[in-house]
């Protein structure tokens, strides 16, 4: 029984540590042994600090529109019942499922010259692919099921008698959700925050294709870890990396903190 | 919901834009062939890698006790918290030409398979481990008090009761692992009929200008995602019947 044990604990340890463990240890290593000092002047270049701020503002515009939309679609779901709703649960799950290329490729072809709002756009001199708009666009896209996803099982759990309660008491809908729904899903909507957050900080294969890639303008910090690397300037790459995997390890620690008691052992 | 559904509408109409015959030849190209034989067969092998070990490790997770657990529990979420293509560039730095453990594994097959391993490891781990939290011990008492050995008692008593987590978790995996491309733009070299993915193909596609030839696919990849959406939730569906009768 217990060299059993030993033997699964070695199996599952030794699994996590080779595939993810040593080698972001051994980046980490690498980097500040042998050039730190080129890492630090690869992210001074201008055309890297662009990227970061462009990643940024994609950030910011899609995190909250992301986290009302997924507070609202998951109440919708939950507590309401309308038709389609079948339907609306699939398309809010449905970027789970789908290669982040496919979503890139359907905003082009949507927004592209020869897409349905291409001449449209073109005619009222309104520049989305290539550009920012784009860029949000798809970053909203791939970031949309985080918060709803989390938020779902938490209503369903708390059930709705507390709601009912303050409706009998005279209150309105908007006073029943923020004094009584918001407080008791609060947990669930950070930790879908912060997944949305690293989810949007991440994407890389719909912004590929959507944003073009061009140098200091539509380029994001993952786009630019890429464009570095092909130009063999590893310093910038790994500079670029590391500051991404030091958000991600950040973000590892709120959700460990963040995370429900229940799902924990 | 239109940010969802317009675009999808957009992709579906391009692909039959030019008939069904178009449709047939580009998604029959050898190229095209190729790549998506590669990406279901080498995504297929990573999800199924992933049941076991991610098995194994929710078992040690919930089941055993040892110093730095819940560091061990926290690490599992990286590949959701790290960018894809920073996972890459790792992973091509510890298992490419100048890899320290002197595993060359770079822009071949094995690579690929290592890339995809990264990404679904969360899935199997978080799917199995709540469900193992909540199973009653007692049962599993009561049939080794009445002989059954240790791994009869995971066959016949654990195992039925955390399958549909490891489907589930399985079927996400793949789905996840079958559109990736950040992970392993780099590290696979993206060669094609060797190493190119479906995900690769259509972005090369659709910077040589050839967008009916990157719809088809693109299609195609649509159409295994709704397939496993309806094949989780028919799972879960199956789960909870089982629960309530």
């Amino acid at each position: 029984m217990n060299a059993r044990k030993l033997v699964l604990r070695f199996v599952a340890v030794g699994y996590l540590a080779a595939i993810l463990v040593a080698p972001l240890v051994f980046v980490f290593y690498r980097t500040f042994a042998h050039d730190s000092s080129s890492v630090w002047s690869a992210l001074r270049d201008p055309d890297t600090i662009h990227a970061f701020k462009v990643t940024l503002i994609a950030v910011a515009i899609a995190v909250p529109l992301n986290t009302i939309f997924g507070v609202v679609c998951a109440l919708a779901i939950v507590r309401r019942r309308f038709p389609g709703k079948g339907i609306v649960n699939a398309f809010v799950d449905l970027p789970l499922a789908l290669s982040p290329v496919v979503v890139g490729f359907s905003l082009y072809l949507l927004y592209g010259r020869l897409g349905w709002f291409g001449h449209w756009l073109l005619a009222h001199g309104i520049q989305i692919l290539f550009a920012l708009p784009a860029i949000v666009l798809a970053t909203i896209f791939v970031s949309v099921p985080f918060v709803a996803r989390e938020v779902i099982p938490t209503l369903r759990e708390i059930g709705d008698e507390q709601e009912q309660a303050s409706y009998t008491l005279g209150a309105s809908s908007w006073q029943t959700f923020w004094r009584v729904t918001l407080p008791s899903i609060r947990w669930a909507v950070i930790y879908g925050v912060v997944l949305t957050t690293a989810r949007c900080l991440g994407e890389y294969g719909a912004v590929a294709i959507v944003s073009g890639s061009i140098q200091g303008k539509t380029e994001t910090a993952t786009l630019r870890v890429q464009e570095e690397y092909e130009n063999l300037n590893f310093a910038g790459a790994y500079g670029i990396s590391l500051m991404l995997a030091l958000i991600a390890i950040f973000v590892l620690v709120l959700m460990t903190t963040l995370r429900p008691k229940e799902a924990t052992a | 919901m239109l940010i969802v559904a317009l675009p999808i509408a957009a992709l579906v109409w391009q692909s039959k834009h030019d008939g069904w015959s178009r449709f047939w030849t580009d998604i029959t190209s050898q190229e095209a062939v190729a790549a998506l034989k590669l990406t279901l067969a080498v995504s297929a092998l990573a999800a199924l890698a992933n049941a076991v070990l991610g098995t194994i490790t929710a078992w040690v997770l919930v089941r055993d006790d040892f110093r730095g657990k819940s560091l061990v529990n926290a690490v599992i979420d990286l590949p959701f918290a790290l960018p894809t293509i920073v996972a890459g560039l790792v992973l091509l730095t510890f298992y490419g030409p100048n890899s320290p453990v002197g595993i060359h594994a770079a822009f071949t097959r094995y690579a690929l398979f290592l890339a995809l391993l990264f990404v679904t490891l969360p899935f199997v781990v978080r799917t199995v481990q709540p469900v193992l939290i909540e199973l009653d011990r007692d049962m599993e008492e009561a049939a080794r008090s009445l002989g059954a050995g240790e791994f009869a008692v995971f066959r016949r008593i654990v195992l039925p009761n955390i399958l549909p987590g490891i489907l589930s978790g399985v079927t996400m995996a793949f789905a996840r692992a079958v559109g990736e491309i950040g992970a392993v733009v780099l590290i696979t070299g993206n060669i094609p009929y060797k190493t190119e993915v479906a995900s690769v193909y259509i972005f090369n596609q659709i910077e040589s200008n050839n967008p009916t030839g990157a719809a088809a696919v693109a299609v195609l990849l649509l159409t295994i995602s709704f397939l496993v959406l309806l094949g989780v939730g028919g799972i879960r569906r199956l789960a909870t019947r089982h629960e309530r009768a």
